[in-house]
């Protein structure tokens, strides 16, 4: 038993990948919230596909998928700000967009490539046992970045994503915050795609928070419930790919899935929802 | 500002000509009033006759395009946090995560610096104005769990908890039932007696009549203010509503083509 815990663990890009997928599968669930309680699951999604052409730039070039998936989110995620502000045209129209130009892009780049499926699959689906070194490193200090953010900005986030009315009326940076979680989501997404892939990033996203609101009544715990829900689907996913030999991102959102699924059959608001 | 007992200086509002609207049409033209300090205003008009708009210019949620707002005779946005408003309820996210505590004490978050956590005393001017609205019990509950007169009466807790000097209410009276509408009158009047600046929309003619201070009859552009009996004259009521409004035996009904929601 203890062996088969302990035997991934053999292998130093296992190693990396646990803990890769580990860092993730928290900043995904807490930043999850957000997105969850706000309705930015479209937003997530279509940000998640839009970093293609900063991947398939810095592929071109020879530099680094993360760094330029990075520029390319930071980018979108200001441009869909910008469309959309002021009420010019609706936000999910701005996203609808931009995103599917943001892929298309992407799709065109890459496709100029002869060989270039291997590392497609691996944007799209996630290569969590090719994080290197240096990816570990950088994802870890973005986790910790976002979470920092998370945490600085806990009363003000809470008041825009509940009363923005009241927000506007105790002069908080309304748009300045509303950018700031654009890019946490941005980044998020980022080092999602390492795990996960672009592909289903919004999965983690969206799933584990879900299934924390589904279970919790205020907002901290949901935050935390999310954290260990994305924890536990990312570790136990892995296991799952590595003994059975399935895509790890797959692995992941499945289990991550089956938590949610559980959470919606026992839930105490779901019951407390439907009768009001 | 930081003392407790600032729910004793009123506010004086003056709105001077002023105009707003969405997308380049305009809600409201040429609106001049001014409310002196510590009176009870009941703003009324059919519908889309600006209330709610005229509202978002007050709390600065929507800019306007010419005039002037001031409170204490300075502009609209020098003082952080002396106007409380009370969104109508259909606007908030009732599924949201939160227990009717927190959202009392977000009422007291204009006074904290950005890192810092609410005090004990900000919970304590929390749970004592959910006691001022008869629901200190319900400290602890989910929001979700309200039925809605109680939903009011959390956000009517949290503009007490924000000690205001101008409290705005949007429409309290519509979709509650009647003990909630008697609370919340009786809340406004107290608010009224320590002379803190109220202001309210209302379909209810009848509650405007007799239960405020001033009516604003307002159909885009002023129509009638000053004191009810002032405003509530046959010409007023004509050319606010048309043949909408009947009077019957000294009531006064207004035929609405958009009936307020249910009750729940």
């Amino acid at each position: 038993m203890i062996e088969f815990i302990t035997s991934p663990f053999t292998y130093s890009f296992m190693q990396r990948g646990f803990l890769a997928a580990l860092l993730v599968g928290v900043l995904c669930s807490v930043v999850g919230v957000y997105i969850v309680l706000r309705g930015m699951a479209f937003l997530g999604d279509a940000l998640a596909h839009a970093i293609l052409p900063g991947v398939a730039i810095a592929y071109l070039l020879g530099g680094n998928l993360i760094l330029g998936a990075f520029v390319a989110a930071i980018a979108v995620a200001i441009g869909i700000g910008f469309f959309s502000s002021e009420g010019t045209i609706k936000e999910d129209t701005a996203i609808g967009i931009l995103f599917s130009a943001a892929f298309a892009l992407g799709v065109a780049l890459i496709s100029s490539i002869r060989t270039y499926a291997v590392d497609l699959s691996h944007i799209l689906f996630g290569n969590v046992l090719g994080v290197s070194e240096k990816d570990l490193i950088f994802t870890a200090v973005l986790t910790i970045i976002i979470l920092l953010i998370v945490a600085v900005n806990y009363k003000q986030f809470m008041v825009i994503s509940f009363d923005p009315i009241l927000a506007t009326m105790m002069r908080l940076p309304v748009q300045f915050l509303h950018y700031l979680m654009l890019v946490m989501l941005g980044l998020t997404v980022v080092v999602s795609i390492q795990t996960v892939g672009v592909g289903l990033a919004a999965a983690m996203l969206v799933t584990p928070a879900a299934s924390a609101y589904l279970l919790t009544r205020r907002l901290p715990s949901m935050m935390i419930v999310s954290a260990i829900i994305g924890a536990i689907s990312s570790v136990v996913g892995l296991y799952i790919s590595y003994y059975i030999n399935i895509a790890s991102g797959s692995a992941i959102v499945l289990t991550a899935t089956l938590i949610f699924l559980l959470a919606f059959a026992f839930s105490p608001r779901r019951s407390k929802i439907t009768h009001s | 500002m930081k003392s407790m007992d600032n729910l004793t200086i009123s506010a004086q509002l003056d709105v001077e000509n002023i105009e707003a609207g969405y997308n380049g049409e305009s809600v409201l033209q040429k609106i001049s009033f001014s409310v002196p300090a510590g009176q009870s205003l009941a703003v009324v008009g059919p519908n889309g006759a600006g209330k709610s708009t005229l509202f978002k210019v007050l709390v600065g949620l929507l800019p306007i395009r010419a005039g002037t707002v001031q409170i204490h005779g300075k502009p609209l946005g020098y003082h952080m946090d002396c106007i409380a408003y009370v969104p109508q309820r259909e606007v908030i996210d009732w599924k949201f995560p939160v227990t009717v505590m927190d959202v009392v004490v977000m009422g007291r978050y204009g006074k904290l610096k950005w890192l810092q956590k609410p005090r004990k005393e900000d919970f304590d001017i929390a749970l004592h104005s959910l006691e001022q609205m008869g629901i200190g019990d319900l400290a602890k509950n989910s929001i979700v769990d309200l039925s809605g007169g109680q939903q009011q009466r959390v956000f009517l807790a949290r503009a007490l908890a924000q000690k205001p000097h101008i409290l705005i209410m949007d429409e309290p009276f519509t979709g509650v039932d009647a003990s909630t509408q008697e609370t919340t009158m009786n809340l406004l009047e107290e608010l009224h007696q320590k002379g803190v600046t109220t202001i309210v929309s209302t379909h209810d003619l009848n509650m405007a009549a007799t239960r405020f201070s001033q009516v604003l009859l307002i159909n885009r552009k002023i129509i009638a203010y000053g004191k009810p009996d002032e405003v509530f004259t046959p010409e007023n009521l004509q050319i606010g509503f048309g043949g909408q409004v009947l009077s019957m035996h000294g009531v006064m009904v207004v035929d609405e083509c958009c009936p307020p929601d249910d009750l729940r």
